[in-house]
């Protein structure tokens, strides 16, 4: 008979994101045997939004520290890629500071480099934000996030309030990856490697710190360790995170705009990490997933969705105590006992 | 007693409002003594360990810790610095195991904790000592409960244990024992006697039988300021500390 | 910048600060006492324009659509209270974002649903339409000054009752001490309701008064609830006296920003003052809770 080791993982936890990507990835050639293309389409929009989820719950699910930024982060992430391919298709170089740059529409050197962006600017309000707790903290990532929109919105050259069109081919490392199934599966390996990596982190001392910090921050500070360096890294780790999906949703829709960053988006991550279950780095997975059948399903009902939207969104919110994930998770532990 | 002073406080204050919690204390501790600190309620007991502690910062005064001056040196730091202390109300980690709370005062102890990748409760490094730590307050049996399942006074030994693991060099009691029954107390005062020589202690404590039984010297707190430190012999027989306070003791 | 220019601009800047004032005072009643965080503000501010746009497009009277909103939007306000967010006291910061962020949907696509996509207007009656010269040279609309006029007296109103009278202290302390304020022997969820009520009824007034200046469009209040919440976290959680000063200060900066700053500097000048105001004093100016 096999003990419950609480300190030890358990069979779901370990299991569940692979299960995850397995069924992410089936996905494609499930489209093709159906002709429906568009799958292919919707599944590259879950991942994409489920990368930015499973960064974001670094923040809240782990740290306990509900962030309204990530859509700013991951906007910045998109600009990066829009911009660099603005200019790369115009022939007209970005001038910063003595340097000018011909631009590109080479996702290896783009990615990267919105991953660099979205990380400092990440750190540069994490600074100013985690100085605060709780509801500050709240309402400053809030405006923050407006800040950035602000900013994108003035953006007129790379068109401004209506967003910006990518017109020439993304390509990744010289290959073009344009078509539907690379792009997808690009994502998915983004997503995989993100996962693992937030699952050892979440496990890892850094993890221990962010999660006792956030039931018992003085406990932790009373053993000798001062939660703030430990925040701040997840808070930039978690804006990295955001700020590659956002660069991948702009290289995939061939377009970003400002309402891919405004604070609406920035709730719809939280409510993608709160519906799939806070206490597992998969769990935002199948928020994402949640969140975009939901999205779909309901605006080809009516074009009003938003209000139905927002009404399931306060019934789960009053009923359910916590995700789905957090569901199977409890169901497996009752089985293990 | 002689011996090395281990730390020093003088002329403390702390006010909150118009209200004076700490007057004007001085006090100073040996190394490898247990010092038990009496005083009835709002004499300003626990303020004044939360200044040894760093969770307050005194208004004035000095705190100087093996001649380092940690007046103003916030907690964290203390911490490093050897000062270990058990809450009146414990403060512990609800969902995590008792082995992991002991696990994260381990982990503390061991410099910074910006590991990404090693699973923390899968490290022998942090859960051997974490066990080692709940063997020595008994509470070995319970390593793989969460907190919040535990006892009261399951909780107060907790506590007792992640402050050992840190290897405190001054370890701060606060009413350890308040909320146990007779065998519980017990079981926590022989605690606390076999860590004699192993730390220097601070002993906040209203169960005067085990304060005078474990005590090496006492300090009476009466309206924030120490009015006698001595023997427990010359503490019990002092005529200003009867009337101010063991008169109307437990 | 001529001085004309400058006066018009600083009596802009102190009108917006006023608005702001109304919007930021409901709220950090509320989050002060309530421990409430209601991002659904700003929906009341919206609800407040379109309630007095309507009754005014269906009545043909101005004054009859901003006597009217303001209960309206009370009432609106005391429903949601008593309905949904009442549950929602004891429940962390989390749930509370959650539930408000569903009632800003719902609320943006009703509007939506009931007067289509296109703005509303507000024509203002002849009386308040024109200018009036303050000074020589110095020509300023008259509505702007109704509204200056008429947030400074609610200011001074809030003043009065919090600084002067029984239901003020009740507040204050409350503010700084949850438990005081449940063993003051007031009914205390009758008192919840009625802050609920007066916040709303100052968002929605708010509202109505922005509806001549700007346009009454979906989603306009969201906007103006993030400025409000940057006051009250310049000013500090629960204090009036913190909402006012953090109030103009953001009015004043965020209309000059707007004017002497380029495009994209100008719109984020009041985001970058909050973050310096942080770096400082990150309880805010006035900080209530210790």
């Amino acid at each position: 008979m096999a003990e419950f080791d609480p300190h030890r993982a358990s069979l779901v936890d370990r299991l569940a994101p692979l299960v995850v990507i397995a069924v992410l990835a089936a996905i494609p050639p499930i489209a093709k045997a159906l002709g429906d293309p568009f799958l292919v389409k919707v599944a590259t929009r879950v991942v994409v939004f489920a990368i930015a989820a499973v960064g974001l719950n670094l923040i809240v699910g782990t740290a306990g520290l509900v962030s309204l930024l990530q859509a700013g982060l991951f906007g910045v992430g998109g600009y990066v890629v829009g911009i660099a391919a603005w200019h790369d298709f115009n022939g007209e170089a970005l001038g910063l500071g003595p340097i000018a740059w011909a631009g590109t529409s080479d996702l290896a050197i783009t990615l990267p480099l919105a991953a660099l962006v979205s990380a400092l600017v990440a750190l540069a309000t994490g600074v100013v934000s985690l100085r605060t707790s709780g509801p500050y903290f709240l309402m400053i990532t809030l405006a923050f996030d407006q800040m950035l929109y602000y900013g994108a919105v003035a953006l007129q050259k790379y068109g401004g309030e209506d967003g910006l069109q990518i017109l020439s081919s993304v390509t990744f490392a010289g290959r073009d990856v344009s078509d539907r199934w690379s792009f997808f599966y690009l994502c998915l390996v983004v997503l995989a490697v993100v996962l693992f990596l937030a699952g050892r982190m979440i496990e890892a001392r850094f993890g221990i710190v962010l999660r006792a910090s956030a039931e018992n921050e003085r406990r932790v500070t009373v053993s000798g360790i001062p939660p703030y360096p430990y925040r701040l890294t997840a808070f930039v780790i978690s804006g990295t995170i955001a700020g590659i999906a956002g660069a991948l949703l702009a290289a995939g829709q061939q377009f970003i705009s400002p309402a891919d960053m405004s604070w609406v988006r920035s709730g719809d991550f939280v409510v993608m990490a709160v519906l799939g279950g806070l206490s597992t780095v998969w769990g935002p997975v199948v928020g994402a997933a949640a969140f975009v059948i939901l999205e779909l399903v309901l605006s080809s009902w009516t074009q009003h969705w938003q209000l139905v939207f927002g009404a399931i969104i306060v019934v789960v919110v009053l009923t359910l105590g916590g995700g789905l994930s957090d569901l199977v998770r409890l169901m497996s532990r009752e089985g293990a006992r | 007693m002689s011996g090395t002073a281990l730390l020093k406080v003088e002329q403390l204050v702390k006010s909150f409002g118009g209200l004076m919690a700490t007057n004007h204390l001085d006090f100073d501790l040996v190394e490898g003594e247990i010092h038990g600190v009496i005083g009835p309620n709002g004499a300003g007991k626990t303020t004044f360990v939360s200044q040894l502690q760093g969770q307050l910062l005194p208004d004035s005064g000095r705190i100087v810790l093996d001649g380092e001056d940690v007046t103003q040196m916030p907690a964290h730091l203390r911490a490093r610095r050897g000062i270990a202390r058990s809450f009146q109300i414990t403060s512990l980690v609800p969902s995590f195991t008792a082995q992991a709370n002991v696990a994260l005062a381990v982990q503390a102890r061991e410099g910074h904790s910006f590991g990404f990748f090693r699973r923390a409760w899968s490290d022998e490094r942090l859960m051997e000592p974490a066990r080692a730590a709940l063997e020595t307050v008994g509470l070995a049996h319970r390593a793989g409960t969460p907190v919040g399942d535990l006892a009261h006074g399951e909780c107060r030994q907790l506590e007792l244990a992640v402050a050992l693991a840190m290897k405190p060099r001054l370890l701060l009691l606060d009413e350890p024992m308040a909320g146990m029954g007779r065998k519980d107390g017990a079981f926590m005062t022989d605690l606390v006697a076999g860590l004699k020589g192993l730390t220097t202690i601070v002993l906040i404590e209203h169960d005067m039988e085990a304060v005078f039984r474990l005590a090496d010297r006492i300090s009476v707190l009466v309206a924030g300021r120490v009015i006698k430190t001595g023997l427990p012999a010359e503490v019990r027989a002092d005529p200003e500390v009867r009337a101010a306070y063991l008169g109307h003791s437990h | 910048m001529q001085t004309a220019l400058l006066a018009e601009q600083f009596l802009n800047g102190i009108q917006f600060g006023v608005t702001l004032f109304l919007m930021a005072s409901g709220l950090t009643l509320v989050f002060g006492i309530m421990n409430f965080i209601n991002l659904a503000h700003g929906s009341l501010y919206m609800i407040g324009a379109f309630a007095a746009a309507a009754i005014q497009a269906a009545t043909g009277s101005f004054l009859l659509g901003i006597v009217a909103a303001i209960p309206i939007t009370a009432a609106l306000g005391v429903a949601l209270e008593l309905g949904l967010f009442r549950r929602f006291y004891a429940r962390n910061h989390l749930d509370q974002v959650l539930v408000t962020f569903g009632i800003v949907l719902m609320a943006n696509e009703a509007v939506r649903l009931i007067f289509g996509p296109v703005p509303l207007r507000m024509p203002l009656p002849a009386a308040l339409a024109g200018s009036i010269e303050l000074a020589p040279g110095l020509v300023y609309p008259t509505f702007r000054l109704v509204v200056l006029a008429v947030g400074l007296a609610v200011a001074g109103l809030l003043w009065l009752v919090v600084m002067k009278t029984r239901l003020g202290m009740w507040v204050r302390a409350g503010s700084s001490n949850r438990a005081i304020a449940g063993a003051m022997g007031v009914d205390v969820s009758l008192v919840f309701a009625g802050l609920f009520a007066f916040g709303s009824a100052l968002a929605g007034l708010a509202g109505l008064m922005a509806g001549p200046i700007l346009a009454v469009q979906v989603g306009m209040g969201e906007p103006i609830l993030i400025l409000a919440l940057v006051v009250t976290v310049i000013g500090g959680i629960g204090s009036i006296r913190g909402a006012f000063v953090a109030a103009i200060i953001v009015g004043l900066v965020d209309t000059f920003g707007r004017v002497l700053l380029p495009p994209a500097l100008g719109s984020m000048a009041i985001f970058l003052l909050m973050a310096l105001i942080l770096a400082f004093r990150p309880k805010g100016l006035f900080p209530v809770h210790g």
